[in-house]
């Protein structure tokens, strides 16, 4: 049975820079992922907004890791070369009335540690974003707050990880502990068990699943609550920056935000899901985010939309460690008395993307608190080197590229002119992208206004041929999505054989 | 290999890209090249494998490959060039285009004069706002037709249809053919959208049901698609509560629309109709920017592909046109362009046989005074044509030199000459 120091179960935003922030110690780590890739869950359906910090309600642990989450991105963007951008975030008041909430926010904020926020006119938000609600009466500026590309960030700081001696092991489901005198021993997976001395519950949606297998917190519930988002085309809308409504009893609202990858999204509701895997997209969801959405820009039109999404929180029902506040929706980051060997992670939802990297490095303060001897790698390497993204090079570092090598001429997403050489590199890249989606994510092919209509056969065929299995073997998002299923004329075949 | 500079380049090699690029080279234009994404010619036809082509250009009901070969043929008999397996990456207003392919590597080309015939796309799921999962099994009709009739597979063995367009119609005809069970075609629509022959032949004939005033209320399955819940709607498209039905199947195709593709016009900085989607044409087929032509499903989606055809070869003959009048300014005609500190140059071109006659004065006027001695220099991209010195420039005093008759040579191969005011 193979052995490890740490095994982390879920590669989401929080497992993959834990697995990345262990890396750097004399450990040995394995990261198990239940699906075919990284990061497809809450961490690929969200706002990708880091969070300033005004929002959580002062002295949870949600405000707290927000805040040292947000003030870490740029060097993790920076080591791991994925797209970030610290544009600041607004909150925007229409009419007189709205404007009262702003100066609650702000001082929210301040008791949160938020740096260098302020409050600025109408005038002055119209001329920084022109195409807004004329009726704008002013906003709160956040400096700090920004937008990243959630995927990369998620997949790069595996990478790092896997360059750094982590295992990852992807379709692997986490099944129970091996518990012994109260001290965790390994875990059992569909693949197998394997022995360790610390495992790190990072499984989003279902840590309260896996921390009830080792009798942890009973009486913790992940409820998911969905948001429904809508992307917008580029050459209908781009919005400059990150636009949050005054929020309300009923949360943060429906906000309007750029992204890395140049589109407008808006989103997202909060709905209770009928479960764990409840994705789908509802018209009355549509309707609501079109409807939140207006209220910022008026002339938003629902025909402006290139694609739609739904996301699932992992609402939890965790009480704040700080006894002194009343709040029952807290981030779960603890080691708990029983059974030893168990880091829980849990309710990790909003601000969960920010936060992530000051939860992983909770993670290992924690350890080191319960007695963890960590020793730094001496050849530990922060910098994960990025690969090319074609549309994004000027034409005279096109043309250098193709020279260099010729698979990144043939352009096969026409409309996001992803290139063969970027589908091949993902898909031997540290952690390989083996599904149609997983390369959707790394290199934002088939996400214009064809929708993968022209691509996804010759990504079907590329895929087959460098895995080297039938096109037949190629799914979407893993087993059971597989796009084709026979050769065609095989009817006649089988007549001829019946 | 590839020239500089072409008479007339031509972008897709669909039907009206081929037929554009027959007409132009017919037409006088002495080398044209079609620069098409795929690895062959003839674009969609190719996977049209149905018949109902021609019945307008050729009296004859031919198949989409026999249609588009006939015009590949005769394309390559008269000398039209072709670049395949490269994508167009930009135009710029002033026809430069940029290219990539995986075998002819960076491309960068100049045009006399562009016939843009990029076709049109397919209206996805997001366009139409359908709710529900997003599972693996939703195609547009032209994705699934692909895969079933070049690459030769099936992408779903259990089918429902959303829109009663051609391909829609068609390819619940060819799935149908192919062992494959179709469910029916729904339409939200209280009238058919596609050709009545294409819903007697393809429905009708195989017993394939068409719901009027019908769409999909949510698409239900998390890996693969397992069902649709359709739902009748009313003359304004509201679901009527109480008409939900839920169809099983494993594959939902759309033939919900044609959406003429134009990024790259825009980027050339050509006006687009918000009404057919594709660029405003006068009658020659020429866009708003001069010597930038647009024929086919690019400008507006058509019913027949004979039309397609007969509009390229209008702007193919157009652009040929264009070309040759462009052609000969060039030959004619060397622009003198204002080099460092000098504000202007007259005259701001010269006729090349002018030098043959005599020498050519040129007069200017400088930006900044310097008061030492410079020289007055006329170079040819780099190499110096004449120059004359002068004590000091100054703005307030013309400048006059003269291009003498021994440069005859040197300017008969300029593409342009620069003058400029440079210290001693």
């Amino acid at each position: 049975m193979d052995k490890f120091d740490v095994i982390i179960i879920g590669g989401g935003i929080v497992g993959c820079l834990t697995a990345r922030t262990l890396s750097r110690y004399k450990l040995s780590v394995l990261l198990i992922e239940k699906e075919a890739d990284l990061g497809t869950g809450a961490s690929s359906a969200n706002s990708a907004i880091i969070h300033a910090g005004y929002d959580p309600l002062p002295g949870t642990l949600k405000a707290e890791l927000n805040v040292r989450g947000n003030a870490m991105w740029d060097v993790l963007s920076g080591e791991l070369g994925f797209d970030y951008n610290r544009s600041g975030d607004y909150v925007v008041a229409v009419g007189p009335q709205e404007l009262l909430s702003l100066e609650k926010l702000l001082d929210q904020g301040r008791r949160n540690g938020v740096p260098g926020m302020h409050i600025i006119s109408g005038e002055e938000m119209r001329s920084r974003e022109p195409a807004i609600n004329p009726q704008v009466s002013g906003a709160l500026w956040a400096p700090t707050g920004g937008f990243c590309d959630p995927f990369m960030a998620t997949i790069s700081a595996a990478e790092n990880a896997v360059q750094n001696q982590v295992k990852v092991l992807l379709g692997t489901q986490f099944l129970g502990f091996v518990i012994e005198n109260n001290q965790i021993l390994g875990i059992h997976t569909n693949r197998g068990d394997f022995a360790c001395r610390w495992v790190v519950n990072a499984a989003g949606l279902f840590a309260d699943e896996v921390m009830h297998q080792a009798g942890v917190r009973p009486e913790f519930h992940i409820t998911p609550r969905r948001g429904e988002y809508a992307v917008l085309d580029r050459a209908d809308i781009q919005v400059n920056n990150v636009l949050f409504p005054v929020p309300s009893e009923k949360g943060k609202g429906i906000l309007v935000t750029a992204t890395t990858h140049g589109n407008t999204i808006l989103g997202p509701n909060s709905v209770p899901a009928s479960g764990k895997e409840d994705t789908a997209i509802t018209s009355e969801g549509l309707a609501e985010i079109w409807e939140g959405a207006g209220k910022l820009f008026p002339g938003l039109r629902p025909t402006f939309t290139i694609a739609m999404f739904a996301g699932l929180r992992a609402t939890g029902n965790a009480s704040s460690p700080n006894r002194s506040i009343y709040y029952d929706h807290d981030f779960i980051v603890e080691i708990p008395d029983s059974p030893r060997g168990l880091v829980n992670l849990g309710g990790i939802e909003s601000p969960g993307l920010t936060s992530a990297p000051a939860i992983a490095q909770r993670v290992v303060e924690l350890m080191v608190s319960e007695g963890e001897k960590l020793q730094l790698k001496p050849d530990w390497n922060p910098i994960r080197p990025p690969r090319p993204h074609f549309r994004k090079l000027p034409l005279e570092e096109q043309k250098k590229l193709i020279d260099a090598d010729p698979r990144y001429g043939r352009v096969v997403c026409r409309c996001e002119m992803v290139t063969e050489g970027e589908i091949i590199a993902e898909i031997h890249a540290p952690i390989p992208a083996v599904t149609y989606d997983a390369i959707k994510r790394r290199t934002w092919l088939g996400t214009g206004r064809c929708l993968g209509s022209f691509d996804m056969p010759r990504v079907v065929d590329i895929l087959a041929r460098e895995l080297g299995v039938p096109v037949e073997q190629i799914t979407k998002r893993g087993p059971g999505s597989e796009f084709l299923f026979r050769p065609t004329k095989e009817m006649e075949a089988q007549h001829v054989e019946g | 290999m590839l020239k500089d500079k072409y008479d007339v380049i031509v972008i897709g090699a669909g039907p009206g890209g081929l037929a554009a690029a027959i007409a132009a080279k017919r037409q006088g234009a002495e080398d044209v090249l079609i620069i098409e994404r795929d690895q062959e010619l003839g674009g969609i036809l190719q996977q049209c494998i149905h018949n109902g082509f021609g019945l307008e250009v050729f009296k004859q009901d031919l198949p989409g490959p026999a249609y588009a070969q006939r015009y590949i043929n005769e394309a390559l008999s008269v000398g039209v060039e072709t670049l395949l397996d490269t994508m167009v990456l930009d135009i710029t207003p002033r026809r430069r285009i940029f290219a990539s392919g995986a075998r002819s590597g960076f491309v960068d080309l100049k045009a006399r004069a562009i016939v843009l015939s990029m076709g049109c796309r397919e209206r996805t799921r997001a366009q139409i706002r359908i709710p529900g999962m997003r599972p693996a099994g939703i195609f547009t009709a032209g994705t699934a037709q692909r895969w079933v009739n070049v690459e030769g597979f099936m992408p779903g063995k259990q089918f429902v249809v959303l829109g009663s367009g051609d391909i829609g119609m068609i390819m619940a005809r060819r799935l149908t053919l192919e062992g494959a069970r179709v469910e029916g075609v729904l339409e939200v629509m209280p009238f058919l959208t596609g050709l009545t022959r294409n819903y007697v032949q393809c429905l009708m004939d195989f017993d394939i049901p068409l719901h009027l005033s019908h769409t999909i209320k949510r698409v239900i399955g998390k890996n693969r698609v397992e069902a649709v819940e359709a739902v009748q709607v009313d003359e304004k498209w509201t679901p009527i509560p109480g008409t939900e039905v839920v169809m099983p199947c494993d594959t939902l195709l759309l033939s919900v629309g044609l959406i003429p593709e134009n990024e790259l016009s825009r980027k050339a900085g050509v006006q687009i109709d918000p009404i057919t989607g594709g660029p405003f044409v006068d009658d020659r087929f020429e866009t708003n920017v001069p010597g930038i032509f647009a024929a086919g499903n690019v400008v507006h989606v058509y019913d027949l592909v004979d039309w397609v055809s007969e509009a390229g070869r209008q702007a193919g003959v157009s652009a040929a046109r264009f070309a040759s009048i462009e052609r000969r300014k060039e030959d004619t005609h060397v622009p003198i362009k204002p080099g460092e500190n000098v504000r202007y140059v007259v005259p701001q071109t010269i006729d090349r046989e002018s030098l043959a006659e005599g020498n050519v004065r040129l007069q200017l006027r400088v930006r900044q005074p310097i008061e030492s001695s410079v020289w007055v220099e006329v170079r040819n991209n780099g190499n110096l044509v004449t120059r004359k010195g002068e004590l000091y420039a100054r703005p307030g005093e013309i400048i006059t030199l003269e291009i003498p008759m021994k440069a005859y040579d040197e300017v008969q191969l300029a593409d342009e000459l620069t003058i400029a005011i440079v210290k001693r």
